[in-house]
């Protein structure tokens, strides 16, 4: 997918002023907050759940290698066809290789955030392969040919309307006004692709090393179909979703559904080992997994290694004041919110997404909801001082933080500096005791805000006083 | 083949650099132990976690003594939510006298056309009102797929408490994993469109669970 979290400021002043992106966001503000927080209450051990699924999945990753060497051992031993792949461009030359060596003409497909990373719909499209989304919420912005604006609810940003039109075009059918029917319109309509398409494409929430299965989670029984009726099934996943057993498969399960959208369990969770078996009825004659690294062996190697841990339950965004108000289009790659923050600098390059690790807070809502305990703002803390060790934040900002470091590094001259900054603050101020523009780096600043004047002494003035007393 | 080799060795890298791995024994006992994380109190009755749950998972449900309680009760549930009165089922239930019960049951895999699927269930979990359903050469994955209404069987005495425990049964019962384990947890369903929860997405519009006494 292309990438432009480089426009950043930009695109988000733009959702900022767009009254349409504002109603959507102000429609789903909120609600999966609430919804989580339920959902929580019926685990008794929550943290202590959190904790073991965080260790777990560190766990995982301290012994990547040899548990993704048993994956591998048991799923060929049931029959599935692995693949590893380093690149983008490989992983999706391998899938297309697949199609082609099987006459596949038509694709049907289950959300797969590594599907959107590589660019792979364009990519098979291009070969001459007719690529369907089943997800409502994929298939939805795909006819608008668009992009997910977040990873559990990828059409977050089109309002009913905008789909009831978008439908009745793409359709051909006369306009619908109602959520219910222009959902079961969208099960019409992909029904016969189900049941005709030669091949189905899905992501892997986990790769289960005991068993050598692959795992997905779906609410739609998108996942179930595109598992099971076509005659061949490509599954694609990164290196870090291997988990070790199926009693971790239990543990992260109370969580996934609960943190993403307040279930108590997801409606149907798939796990599938090997290709159609001897005597059964129905499952495809051919299952190929196609394990990915796209830069997380560089992620594992560096201190973002944490974001490795995620599971991709979407309440870091949920939780995020800044993603609550500009939506998910503004981070410019697959990840928004949080997590984007963080892995989109790691996937892409920091010079690419330079504002992103600025674009928080923190709050560290994020750090309290992640589920698997992921430090977002200390992640994004050290992307911010990487970028500032690269040079590659503004000049007048590296500028700005080098002159008040030189001078916090100085007790005396801070305290004077300070002293004459907080009098002429106060002065400025004036009757309403509010800063409207301040001067130099500070101007952007108070641009969309005002900023409360000082009172007219310094706090270690005030903290003299007192000890003298 | 370079490829994979390439990349767990740069997963080696990455980790001996950091000095974290725990060592080829850890993982085999974690393997071979399969230790279960801690769990929350489920200090519950069961089968009644499993009926409330599946309630809250918008199934509805329905007892019977015996199996061959099961036509009748069907038959009872689709003429009165107005539904058409044939389907598919599992062969397991091929014995049963459906025709008696006024319905037309063929024991295959379902198509697109079949409106109507009966099948057993593995076991069911009462912490998520959740059953678990296997699929093989008797157990169509289809038929609790492809039809508008799923109808599931279930006895009493495979209601287990939770996903760990059914993990067990299926380790003693069974000793591997077929094709695919699905886990069900009441009609498929959707939120995709301004959060609207819609049911019927792409699965079942309805799930009913039918509890059998013995
Ligand atoms: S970082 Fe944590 S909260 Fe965010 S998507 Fe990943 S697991 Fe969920």
């Amino acid at each position: 997918m292309e990438i432009t979290s480089a426009r950043f400021k930009k695109v988000a002043s733009q959702k900022l002023a767009d009254p349409k992106v504002q109603a959507a966001l102000a429609n789903a503000k909120g609600r999966f907050v609430v919804a989580r927080a339920r959902a929580i209450k019926d685990l008794d051990n929550f943290e202590e759940i959190r904790q073991a699924a965080a260790d777990v999945r560190d766990h995982c990753l301290a012994n990547l290698d040899q548990y993704l060497e048993e994956w591998e051992r048991k799923a060929t031993a049931a029959g599935t066809i692995v693949h590893w792949v380093e690149s983008a461009a490989e992983m999706t030359r391998v899938v297309l290789e697949i199609a082609r060596s099987n006459e596949v003409r038509k694709v049907i497909k289950s959300k797969s955030m590594l599907g959107e990373e590589t660019g792979m719909n364009e990519y098979l499209e291009r070969g001459g392969i007719d690529v369907r989304e089943t997800d409502l919420g994929e298939y939805i912005i795909q006819q608008a040919n668009e992009h997910p604006s977040h990873i559990i609810a990828p059409a977050t940003h089109k309002s009913k309307d905008d789909i009831a039109d978008l439908f009745a075009q793409k359709h051909q059918r006369p306009r619908l006004d109602d959520i219910t029917k222009l959902t079961h319109e969208a099960r019409e309509i992909l029904r016969p692709h189900f049941l005709d398409a030669d091949m189905g494409i899905t992501g892997a929430n986990f790769l289960v090393a005991e068993t050598g299965s692959t795992m997905i989670v779906t609410n739609e029984g998108n996942g179930r179909m595109t598992t099971t009726m076509p005659r061949v099934h490509v599954a694609i996943s990164s290196i870090e979703k291997c988990i070790p057993t199926l009693e971790d498969v239990s543990l992260i399960m109370r969580l996934l559904a609960r943190s993403a959208t307040g279930q108590s369990i997801s409606n149907y969770i798939s796990m599938t080992t090997g290709p159609r078996r001897q005597g059964d009825s129905d499952g495809p004659e051919q299952f190929h997994v196609i394990i990915v690294d796209i830069g997380r062996t560089r992620v594992l190697g560096s201190d973002l290694r944490p974001a490795l841990r995620c599971i991709r339950c979407g309440a870091c965004m949920n939780h995020c004041p800044v993603y609550q108000n500009i939506g998910g289009h503004a981070y410019g790659w697959v990840y928004p919110g949080p997590i984007g923050s963080v892995l989109t600098p790691a996937y892409v390059g920091l010079e690419k997404a330079l504002d992103l690790p600025n674009a928080a807070t923190m709050c560290n809502q994020c750090g309290v909801a992640c589920p698997v305990k992921i430090p977002l703002p200390d992640l994004m803390r050290k992307l911010r001082e990487k970028q500032t060790q690269l040079k590659l934040s503004p000049a007048s900002q590296r500028a700005g933080m080098g002159a008040w470091a030189w001078l916090a590094s100085r007790p005396f001259l801070y305290g004077l500096a300070t002293k004459v900054a907080v009098r002429l603050g106060k002065l400025a101020g004036g009757k309403e005791s509010m800063l409207h523009r301040l001067p130099f780096a500070g101007r952007e600043w108070t641009r969309g805000r005002d900023l409360p004047a000082p009172r007219g002494r310094t706090f270690r003035e005030i903290y003299a006083a007192r000890k003298k007393n | 083949m370079a490829a994979r080799e390439n990349i767990l060795s740069r997963i080696r890298a990455a980790n001996a650099s950091l000095q974290t791995g725990d060592g080829a024994q850890s993982t085999a006992s974690r393997l071979a132990g399969h230790p279960r994380g801690p769990l929350p109190t489920m200090g519950w009755d069961p089968l009644q976690r499993f009926i409330d749950c599946s309630i809250a998972a918008a199934s509805t449900l329905d007892r019977v003594d015996k199996r061959e309680g099961v036509p009748v009760a069907v038959a009872r549930y689709l003429s009165e939510n107005g539904l058409p009165m044939r389907g598919v089922c599992w062969p397991e239930f091929a014995d049963l006298d459906w025709s008696g019960a006024g319905l037309e049951m063929q024991a295959r895999s379902a198509n697109g056309d079949d409106k109507v699927g009966v099948t057993g269930s593995f076991c069911a979990l009462a912490e998520t009102g959740t059953l678990l359903l296997l699929s093989g050469e008797q157990q169509h994955a289809t038929t609790s797929l492809l039809p508008e209404t799923h109808v599931a069987v279930v006895s009493k005495k495979r209601v287990v408490v939770c996903m760990e425990d059914a993990w067990d049964l299926l380790r003693k019962e069974v000793g591997h994993l077929p094709r695919q384990v699905n886990f069900v947890s009441g009609p498929s369903r959707t939120a995709d469109i301004e959060m609207t929860l819609v049911y019927g997405a792409h699965g079942p519009f309805r799930v009913h669970i039918i509890i059998t006494d013995e």
